[in-house]
């Protein structure tokens, strides 16, 4: 069982000297690190039970098959799906929602309105102008608040109009932080006959998540942003809104039959897994679900919303700096910056000297950089095992930087 | 501060980056190009006005971190009153330069560029400005995003 007495300890990497420095490991908005439990588990099944899964008759696919699907049931539980076939695994969050717009997308009418956010991450954003360039269908957008960054919902009402056939919005932006209220853009989508489409990379490993809750069509997630591997990720479905959908890719895997000339589909979710799955990420995959929810999620939460609030608090305190994002409750785990006189590639240079892992550029979030007048900012993401010790170490070392350029 | 970051960022950068050389758009220009470097953001238009084949006068503006803006200055400064060939002979010494660390002998300030060659993902930042500059002497074709942004 893990505690939170000892969580670094479960972190293999975390342990390491950089360029001489303790490794202080701010990144985890754009992955974070493993434990040990679940570099175990994907080992252990690539060393006793690998094979393919589905339709193998012998035991080592057996036991593949059980290992993979057992996966999508714990998946299924972590987010509280009805049921685990309402789970699709994907390569992550991108390919979730390139699923969704390729698939439902394809219904979509010249005429209809596909209505994103400003501050959507650009897997939220281009697979949307792509199925809008197919079908005829317009983009629209609920504006940012400015440095704020909130969604100005006191225009919802002018953009959510019934020609709107899909809302599509990030639970916690990658670049603000901000914590949207979901629930309450899910109902009003219901109410002009829109489907609504989660994008939940940043916060599904970060917080509780309870699709029925949120009363989502679409929840899309990455498994290495919540302590499992690359190149898994699940897209949740509402399992009668999936099962009138057409595939988007056709293989193996997928099919009911398959004649030369044409082919009936499987029902959801094989219909959407065509080729042979990552299943021993999938595995990985539902022993980070286990390990995070042994922490507690809810804790997890609170420990990463403190950080955010004590590392906001502190480069508030800093001069020539021009802070993103709410400054208190709605706020992630992250905190996102620019220093008036040095680029954030800069700012990044030099924390690294010092051990630090940060971000900066636009992540990947162009168009919301540019309506603020920026071409990048610094970020501070945290997760579980970061402590407020780091946090004094990452504004130590931008006094030093800004000292140097200054 | 490591000796690695104290060559990457010398006195002569600095400079360049506080009081760039040659910034803002040139209002006699008669060829423009710009360079947008996707991984970062970081975005580069360069203006020439070439006469008789040479570069009478040259001007940038964008935005980047230090090493892009010292760059694109420090490019300016050299650039004037070559032609085309100089240019990329000057480019390739350059590139060698961020590249391997090594500076051809004579070839001035632009060897304070040396440190970048520790520091792979900066290159692109060094070379940005130069690789518009060189789609500017081509006459290479404007992308219509940089038309709009030069309105």
């Amino acid at each position: 069982m893990p505690s939170w007495n000892t969580v670094r300890d479960d972190f293999p990497a975390l342990h390491q000297q950089v360029n001489g420095h303790p490794l202080v490991y701010l990144d985890n908005g754009a992955t974070t690190q493993r434990p040990q439990v679940v570099i175990d588990a994907v080992s252990r099944f690539y060393a006793h039970d690998n094979a393919n899964v589905h339709r193998g008759l012998h035991a080592l696919s057996m036991r593949a098959t059980a290992a993979y699907e057992g996966a999508r049931a714990r998946v299924a539980r972590f987010i509280n799906a009805a049921a685990p076939e309402e789970i699709i695994f994907t390569r992550g969050t991108t390919e979730s929602l390139n699923l969704v717009a390729a698939s439902w997308g394809s219904r979509l009418q010249p005429g209809d309105v596909i209505l994103l956010t400003e501050m959507e991450h650009h897997s939220n954003l281009v697979p949307w102008q792509l199925v809008a360039a197919r079908t005829g269908a317009k983009l629209r957008y609920v504006p940012v608040t400015g440095d704020e960054g909130k969604l100005d919902l006191s225009v919802l009402d002018q953009l959510l109009t019934p020609e709107v056939k899909v809302f599509a919005f990030t639970h916690i932006s990658n670049t603000l932080g901000t914590i949207n209220p979901v629930a309450e853009l899910c109902a009003r989508a219901r109410q002009v006959g829109a489907i609504s489409v989660v994008d939940a990379a940043q916060s599904v490993g970060h917080m509780p998540v309870d699709v029925r809750a949120i009363g989502c069509d679409f929840l899309a997630f990455s498994g290495h942003k919540m302590a499992a591997g690359t190149g898994i990720g699940a897209l949740y479905g509402r399992r009668e809104l999936l099962d009138a959908m057409p595939p988007w890719q056709g293989g193996g895997g997928m099919i009911a039959h398959v004649g030369f000339f044409e082919s009936r589909w499987k029902p959801s979710p094989e219909r959407f897994e065509a080729g042979t799955p990552n299943f021993g990420d999938a595995v990985g995959l539902a022993a980070a679900c286990d390990y995070l929810d042994a922490l507690g999620r809810a804790q997890l939460r609170r420990h990463d919303g403190e950080l955010a609030r004590l590392a906001y608090q502190k480069l508030s305190a800093l001069p020539n700096i021009r802070l993103l994002g709410p400054a208190e409750e709605e706020r992630g785990g992250l905190v996102s910056f620019a220093l008036s006189d040095v680029h954030a590639h800069d700012v990044v240079t030099f924390a690294d000297e010092d051990g630090i892992a940060l971000r900066g550029g636009h992540h990947c979030n162009q168009p919301l950089m540019h309506k603020l007048g920026l071409t990048g900012t610094v970020r501070a993401s945290f997760y579980l095992y970061n402590t407020a010790e780091e946090i004094d170490v990452l504004i130590a070392s931008i006094r030093r930087i800004q000292k140097f350029f200054g | 501060m490591s000796a690695d970051l104290t060559e990457l960022y010398q006195q002569v950068i600095l400079d360049h980056n506080k009081r760039p050389r040659n910034r803002g758009r040139l209002p006699t220009a008669n060829r423009v190009a710009h360079g947008d470097n996707p991984t970062c953001g970081d975005q580069c238009s360069v203006y020439l006005r070439l006469e008789n084949g040479k570069i009478a006068d040259i001007s940038f503006d964008g935005s980047g971190c230090a090493i892009s803006q010292a760059s694109s200055s420090l490019m300016t400064t050299q650039l004037k009153g070559k032609d085309a060939a100089e240019a990329a002979s000057l480019y390739q010494q350059f590139h060698q330069i961020v590249t391997t660390g090594e500076a051809p002998e004579a070839i001035s300030d632009l060897a304070a560029f040396a440190g970048v060659h520790t520091f792979p993902a900066r290159i692109k930042c060094a070379t940005l400005g130069w690789h518009a500059a060189l789609n500017a002497l081509k006459g290479d074709p404007i992308p219509a995003t940089t038309e709009s942004r030069l309105d």
